[in-house]
């Protein structure tokens, strides 16, 4: 009886706080589906679907662009801190020379310097290297302060594979760079999965980086594009709701299907 | 011999990462220290050398000592709330009852949303006309309120708003946490008829100390660097007074030209930041236990 008691108890919580956060995305939904003229309260969902926002958004907004951009960006920007991270991470996690001990530690300092805090140099040196408004320049400096992510979450990884099954491989004569591909590579599958969903994540949703680095608006990101769509909102807020609707379903959806591996990864990334 | 040999060759693996850094994050930051002691407009050819003028005037700023405050409040602010919330939130869903991953899931998906995106989806909430915050009030029969027209009100809702984002990664850190605690310590406590709150101070939140001190770390770096909830919803606003620091740099480089004063601001962001994670991991470091 106390036990039965307790659960409702638990039910009645995890119902308060269900509904704390799923607030948000209810309010989106609502204006995203509903007609300009429609003034009812933003706490009440229309009893009809109003596509015509997300025609706006995607035609008129150039979300659709704005999705293949981020699309083109984010997975090159992925597969570019994959690789680098998983091969930088071997050495860091096989040896220990002083060169690796600087360059270990080096890297953590990397990865807490805020990106704002070196803007000025950073805007100017891409000026400089005509970087601004192309794809590589805003992919080049998404990898980069990616990496240290990367690297950290691949040496963890590889530290924990037997050394053993480098030594075998070095008996049958295999180089350093054909143990790697073919004794380190295929166990990294697990690792691979958290690398590419946090960075991935980050990429997607980057703002800061692609708000001074991507100034032609044929480059918008999905971030860009639901920014200008609010700056001009006064003329059709619901439109700006589904361009924002739309700019998140993508990660929304896969996290919904792939939630285990999403929190895993950014377990793995906090806890040594 | 051959060992050697081979040890040589995997040095070149990290070099591809290591030329990227040196390129954009290196040279930047060596650059922004000599850029802050010009009076740089960020476009121009002729400059000159200021001194130490920028960072006199920083001291003297009143914007950059209201960015400041704001910073911390963002940073401190949205640390403490995530780590109590988000370690409440484990230890409830620590417990088993079915439908706890349900939960789990729906308190993480917000971390997945574009923090721009968040901002703009708050404004439908703090929006003066029709907002869904002044619908409530207005149902009771209060007067709407002008949510973001007041500096400090703007900073304490947006300091709310990350943290309720991004309440789920503390609480996704302490789950494992607690996951990685011995049922055996709690065993051996209630035999010794330790109540369950001496338990939970005595043995959880001390063996949860690596824990800690992740989220509180994750949390610090990402408070501190606040950045697009504030371009999202204020721009700093009214006036100056909701800035924080990151805000601020691109304030004066992109909207009022002073680059070399901004890069300053820069460098003084950067030892902040610095200074303030340092002192939390050397604070956590020495309360680490060995289970």
């Amino acid at each position: 009886m106390i036990k039965k008691k307790a659960s409702i108890w638990k039910y009645l919580l995890s119902l308060i706080i269900i509904l704390i956060h799923v607030i948000p995305l209810y309010i989106l939904i609502g204006v995203a589906f509903k007609s300009k003229m429609d003034t009812s309260s933003r706490w009440v969902l229309p009893s009809y679907i109003w596509s015509d926002n997300f025609k706006n958004a995607l035609f008129r907004g150039n979300m659709l662009l704005a999705l293949k951009n981020s699309t083109i960006i984010t997975s090159i920007a992925v597969i570019l801190i994959t690789l680098l991270g998983a091969f930088a991470a071997f050495p860091l996690a096989r040896r220990a020379t002083k060169l690796d001990i600087c360059v270990r530690g080096f890297i953590m300092g990397v990865m807490m310097v805020p990106p704002l805090s070196i803007l000025v140099p950073l805007y100017s040196n891409m000026a400089k290297m005509n970087g601004l408004s192309t794809y590589w320049g805003i992919i080049v400096i998404l990898v980069t302060f990616q990496l240290p992510m990367s690297i950290f979450l691949f040496t963890n990884f590889i530290k924990s594979i037997p050394l053993a099954l480098d030594e075998a491989a070095a008996i049958d004569g295999c180089g350093p760079l054909r143990t790697f591909v073919h004794i380190i590579l295929p166990q990294l599958k697990p690792v691979i999965a958290s690398v590419v969903i946090l960075t991935g994540v980050n990429c997607w949703n980057d703002y800061q980086f692609s708000l001074y680095l991507l100034q032609s608006p044929k480059l918008k990101t999905v971030t860009l594009a639901i920014s200008s769509f609010f700056s001009l909102q006064s003329s059709d807020i619901n439109a700006a709701g589904a361009a924002a609707l739309i700019g998140i379903a993508p990660i929304v959806l896969l996290y919904l299907f792939l939630q285990k591996y999403f929190i895993k990864g950014m377990v793995d990334s906090a806890i040594k | 011999m051959k060992k050697k040999h081979n040890n040589n060759i995997i040095t070149l693996f990290y070099v591809p990462a290591l030329v990227l850094f040196l390129i954009f994050v290196v040279y930047p930051f060596i650059e922004g220290i000599r850029i802050s002691f010009t009076n740089w407009n960020g476009y121009s050819q002729n400059y000159t050398y200021v001194g130490a003028k920028n960072y006199l005037r920083l001291f003297q700023d009143k914007n950059v000592r209201t960015a400041l405050i704001n910073t911390l409040i963002y940073g401190i602010g949205s640390t403490f709330l995530q780590n109590v919330i988000g370690l409440l939130y484990a230890v409830f869903l620590d417990s088993k009852f079915r439908g706890r991953t349900f939960v789990r899931t729906i308190i993480y998906l917000p971390v997945m949303i574009a923090p721009l995106v968040m901002g703009y989806i708050m404004y439908f909430l703090v929006q003066y006309d029709s907002g869904a915050i002044n619908d409530i009030l207005a149902y009771f029969g209060r007067p709407p309120v002008d949510w973001m027209n007041s500096g400090p009100r703007a900073v304490i809702i947006m300091t709310l708003i990350n943290s309720l984002q991004f309440v789920g990664i503390s609480m996704v850190i302490y789950m494992a946490g607690l996951q990685g605690i011995s049922r055996v310590y709690y065993e051996a406590a209630s035999i010794d008829g330790v109540s369950r709150l001496q338990a939970f101070r005595n043995i959880t939140l001390p063996l949860l100390t690596p824990a800690i001190t992740s989220a509180v770390i994750i949390n610090l770096i990402g408070g501190l660097k606040l950045f697009d909830i504030i371009m999202a919803l204020t721009m700093g606003g009214p006036g100056y007074s909701s800035h924080s620091l990151s805000t601020l740099i691109t304030n004066q480089y992109f909207r009022s030209q002073n680059a070399g004063y901004s890069a300053a601001m820069g460098v003084g962001t950067f030892l902040l930041i610095m200074l303030i994670s340092n002192l939390a991991m050397h604070y956590f470091d020495k309360k680490e236990v060995y289970s």
